[in-house]
This record gives C-alpha cells, structure tokens and sequence, in this order.
C-alpha cells in the first residue's frame, strides 16, 4: 500500500475550507451556514491531523479532539439562538430585514 | 506527573461556584433566586482569596501549559475584580427584569472561568479552550432574553462571527503546528528563530500569524471585524453588555499578547505594522462612530471600539530581535497593555453602571434621557462625569495615566511609526472628548425633560459606582498604586 503524500492532505483541507468560507460568505439560510462553519472546523482538524503525522507526535491529534468537543458545544447554542429565533420570526434567512441593521 | 492543584486554586474554586449557583437555583423559588448572587459573589471572594494566596509565586503544571506567574496573577485579580463588579451590576436588574438569573449566573461565572484560564495559559490549545470557555456561554447571555427579537438577533450576530474567527483562528493555529510541531508557545517561539531567517520567513508561515491575529481581533472587535459589536452591545441584556465591552475585551487582549509575545515574538516586523495600522483604524472608526450615536449604549459601543484601538496601539511598536532595546521595547509595551486594560475596566464597567442605574425601572438610555441627570441624582450624574472624562483622558482620572503608557511605550525608540501612532492617538482623544463632553454638558447644562423620571440605582449599583468612580479618581491622584504592581510584571514567559 502506498501513503498519500502529506500535501495531498494539505491541499484537500484548504479546499474544504475554502469551500466552507465562500459558502459562509455567499449563502443566506442560516443552518447552511452553521454546516458551512462546521465545514472549515473539519478542514481544520485535517491539516491538524496531517500535520500531526509529518511529526509523529500525538498532539495534533488531541487538539483534533478537543475541536471536535468544542465545536460540539457551539453547535449545540447556535441551533438553540437559531430554533429561538425562528419562533419570533418565523425564518431562518439572513436577509429579512432585521431590528439590528445599523 | 502530580498535577499541582494549588496552582488551580482559582479556577476550581470559580468551577465549584459555578455548580452551586445551578443546584441553588434549582432549590429556590420565586424571589428568593436572587439569592443566587450572593453566592455568586462569596465564591468570588474565595477564588479571589486563593489567588493572593498564591501571589509571588512562579509554578506550572500540566507539563508546562499551565503556569503561574506574576502575569497570571495580575490579570486572574483584574477579572476576579471585574466579576464582581458585574454582580454587583447585575443583582437589581435580573431580579427586577423577569430573567432566567439562576442560569445568567452559571454562565457568567463559567465565562470568568475561561478568562481566569486564559493568562496562565501557555499553550495553544489551552488558549483555544479558555478562549471558547469564555465565548459559548457569552452567546447565550447575549441572548438571555430570549422573547426579545433584538436580544435574540444580537445573539446571533455575535455567535456567526465568534464561530467563524474561531474557525479562522484554528486554521492558523494548526498550519502553525505543522510548521512547528509543538503547541507550546515557547516551543513555538524557539522553533520559528531556529528555523526562519529574518526578513525571508516562509509566507504561508507568516499567512498562518495573521489567521491567529485576526481570530483575536474578532474577539477585541478591531477594525475591519468591528461591525458586531455596537449591534451586540445594544442587544443584549446591559449587565452582559459591560461584561463583554470590558472583560471579554480585555481577556481577547491577554490571548493576542500571549501569542504574540510569546509564540510569534521573532516575526514581530510581520505582524507589528499589521497591528499598528489596524490600531489607527480602530480608533478613528470608533471614535467617529461614537460622534453620531443618540443611544448611551450604542455610543458607549463605539467608543469601547475606540479604547480597543489605544490598547492594540503598543503592539504596533514590538521589535522580533532579542537585543536589550528589543525586550526593552516590548516590555514596555505590555505593561502599557495591562495598565491601560486594568484603568479600562474601571472606568468603563463604572459608565455601564450608571446607564443600568439610570435606565432601572424608566428604560430610558437615549443621550437625550442624561439632560439634567446632574439635578435629578448628583450621585450618577457626577459619577458618569469622572468615568466620562476618565474614558477620554482627563487629568486626575486614571484614564489619563493609561494613556500616559502608551505614548511611553510608543515612544521608548523614537521612530517614525511610533510617533504616527501617537499622533493619532492625540488627535483621537480630542475626536473622543468632544461626544464625552456633549454627555457631561446635557448633564450638568441642560434642563431635565418634563416629568424625567429621578433614577433609582438600588444599593448594590451604587456601591459599585461609588467604589469605581473613587477608584478611578485616586489610581489618577495616586497612579503608583497601580503601576507599582504592573511595573514589575515581567513578560518572562515560561522561559
């Protein structure tokens, strides 16, 4: 079995990620956007575990679970502000004319 | 490895109040939930007890990630002091507002857990953690009040920008790792001198520094990423509000030092200028925001954007050598960092006060409402005075020894940067003092509305204001009080 050369990982996370911010930049319904931000965070925790090969150590891969927990957490307020909002407005879409715009 | 949890002391003494806090809002019914603030309070004073306890120590533990240091310390103190402060803010205004207080309580003291985390951390992924430990549930406080569309769109908009910094700012950390191989700031630190040569370091590598400063920027709200914050402040419950403007502020000014002086202090001519430009920005976009506000929270939003711009001003001067000028240079600049963060929370948590003292029970919090309020209540009048002309750098308030500080720090080398970034500090602080001083003249100068009511802070909020404006005015009497302790907070870190 051959390895995948380390960029391979390199340059797949930097396209999720890319992918991830252009969608965050372009799309307007907000759980597509939360997934667009989870999206980055999986990029993340690839470079993090590519990395943690080139050095044969552990601690990108401990890091990987500590966003992995993290992001959990922060999924778990977004959908609640997210279900708490829909009720008031009754849509989740970013462009409704809004109380706050200043 | 023992793990040293006298070092811990603080943060598990806070960890601990934060679960009585729960379990005693769970037992209590009705009004007697506001009880839950006292107890809130004395865990305070106990982390705060433990905190003294250890001070003059040097300790870490966790294999290094964590430690304990004259810096630690100080701002473990600084954030203890501001959690008071905030309960003492917030006691009437939960009580009276019909809010969830026994889980507002949790989550502040859960947030003040990761500030008081953050500057003994010495690694990146417990920076991450304290960092997130202090943003999760500060999502949730902004949108406490939760049948309040404003409240809950601010929540919002600030939980889409946290969550994406953090996700920009995780990506410069983990290309940071693989450039490196450790986490540990040192190790970061050492790894870069060892293996970049001065003035042609690998650009993805320099890419990476900028990913983590701008995640930080996020959370002190510079310029460009500045545009949450007057909307988030006006949003969310007042109490929340100083929390975020100040300690929130302030503890995303601990992580941006810690990194930046610790890990990239070798790539320093990177990242300086960056920040210099962005400090200049920052002020000046703050300050004539602040001019066009009829809202106090709004304007006091705005102008918190602009004191973000005079505390990132040191960094804009930090030198990547490690000749004597070089430390000499960036120590100064970090003592002017705390000093100014320590004179900040004072004055500012002081000013929210008064706005919640004032619009208890009434509501009101246009510029409009202050008419007058020197005659209805000489109490908040006078004290929004000091915390006004305190925020804009009059003499013999505190405000003025901060930035005292930074032009210090601006100018220990004379260069022409340097003095730019002074320049505009002056010619911001005039910007500044003309909307302060429009506030201190409708309050003292103008005629009160007819029929205005006469502000009723509540005991608690006026101990508080009384305890901030004294404090502001004898740290600007007797500045030594203060700097006698920064002045020896070394930034020495872990080496």
């Amino acid at each position: 079995m051959t390895a995948i050369p380390i960029g391979a990982h390199l340059i797949l996370a930097a396209l999720i990620f890319t992918v991830g911010l252009v969608g965050v930049l372009i799309r307007r319904n907000l759980i597509v956007l939360f997934m667009c931000v989870e999206l980055m965070l999986n990029a993340v925790n690839l470079t993090l575990v590519a990395a943690s090969r080139i050095w044969g150590a552990a601690d990108g891969q401990v890091f990987t679970f500590f966003i992995i927990v993290v992001a959990a957490a922060e999924v778990v307020v977004g959908l609640a502000i997210l279900v708490n909002l829909f009720f008031r407005r009754g849509t989740v879409d970013v462009d409704v004319p809004s109380l706050l715009r200043s | 490895m023992a793990i040293d949890f006298g070092a811990l002391g603080p943060e598990i003494a806070l960890a601990v109040t934060a679960l009585v806090v729960l379990a005693a809002d769970l037992s209590l019914r009705g009004p007697a939930k506001q009880l839950v603030n006292p107890v809130a309070a004395a865990g305070t004073v106990v982390a705060i007890a433990l905190t003294l306890r250890l001070w003059g120590d040097e300790r870490s533990t966790f294999g290094g990630t964590f430690v304990i240091d004259s810096l630690a310390l100080t701002f473990k103190l600084l954030f203890l002091g501001t959690l008071l402060a905030v309960l003492g803010i917030s006691w009437r205004f939960f009580a009276e507002g019909r809010y969830f207080q026994g889980e507002y309580y949790f989550l502040i003291v859960t947030a003040f857990l990761g500030m008081v985390l953050m500057p003994s951390a010495r690694d990146l992924l417990t920076l991450f953690v304290a960092l997130e430990t202090v943003s999760i549930p500060a999502f949730v406080m902004v949108g406490l009040r939760k049948r309040d569309l404003y409240s809950s769109e601010a929540s919002l908009k600030f939980f889409l920008i946290g969550v994406l910094s953090v996700a920009i700012m995780l990506l410069g950390m983990s290309l940071v790792y693989g450039f490196t191989g450790t986490t540990s700031l040192t190790g970061i630190a050492e790894a870069i001198a060892a293996t970049q040569t001065p003035g042609s370091e690998t650009p993805l590598l320099l890419a990476a520094v900028l990913l983590i400063v701008v995640g930080f920027g996020f959370k002190v709200s510079a310029v460009p990423f500045h545009f949450w914050a007057p909307d988030t402040y006006a949003g969310a419950p007042m109490p929340v509000t100083a929390m975020l403007a100040v300690a929130s502020k302030a503890a995303g000014f601990v992580g941006l030092t810690l990194v930046a002086f610790a890990a990239f202090a070798p790539l320093a001519g990177a990242w300086a200028p960056v920040l210099g430009v962005v400090a200049l920005a920052t002020m000046t976009v703050g300050n004539l925001g602040a001019l066009q506000q009829r809202d106090v929270v709004r304007l006091l939003a705005y102008s918190s954007v602009a004191q973000a711009g005079y505390i990132l001003l040191p960094f804009g001067v930090a030198r990547g050598g490690t000749d004597a000028l070089s430390l000499a240079v960036n120590q100064t600049a970090f003592r002017a960092v705390l000093l100014y963060l320590v004179a900040y929370a004072v004055m500012n948590i002081g000013a929210f006060a008064v706005v919640i003292g004032v619009a208890r029970r009434s509501g009101l919090r246009a510029t409009a409402d202050y008419a007058g309020l020197g005659a209805r209540s000489p109490l908040l009048g006078g004290a929004m005075t000091v915390f006004l002309l305190s925020l804009g750098g009059a003499p013999l308030t505190v405000g003025l020894w901060a930035k005292f500080a930074i032009v210090e720090a601006l100018t220990v080398d004379v260069t022409a940067f340097g003095l730019v970034l002074a320049a505009g500090l002056v010619v911001n602080s005039v910007i500044a003092f003309f909307y302060y001083l429009r506030l201190i003249r409708g309050i003292w100068m103008e005629a009160p509305a007819e029929g205005a009511p006469v502000p009723q802070p509540g005991f608690n909020l006026s101990l508080v204001v009384v305890g901030l404006a004294a404090l502001t005015v004898v740290l600007g009497v007797l500045p030594a009080l203060v700097t006698d302790t920064t002045s020896v907070v070394t930034l020495a870190l872990g080496r």
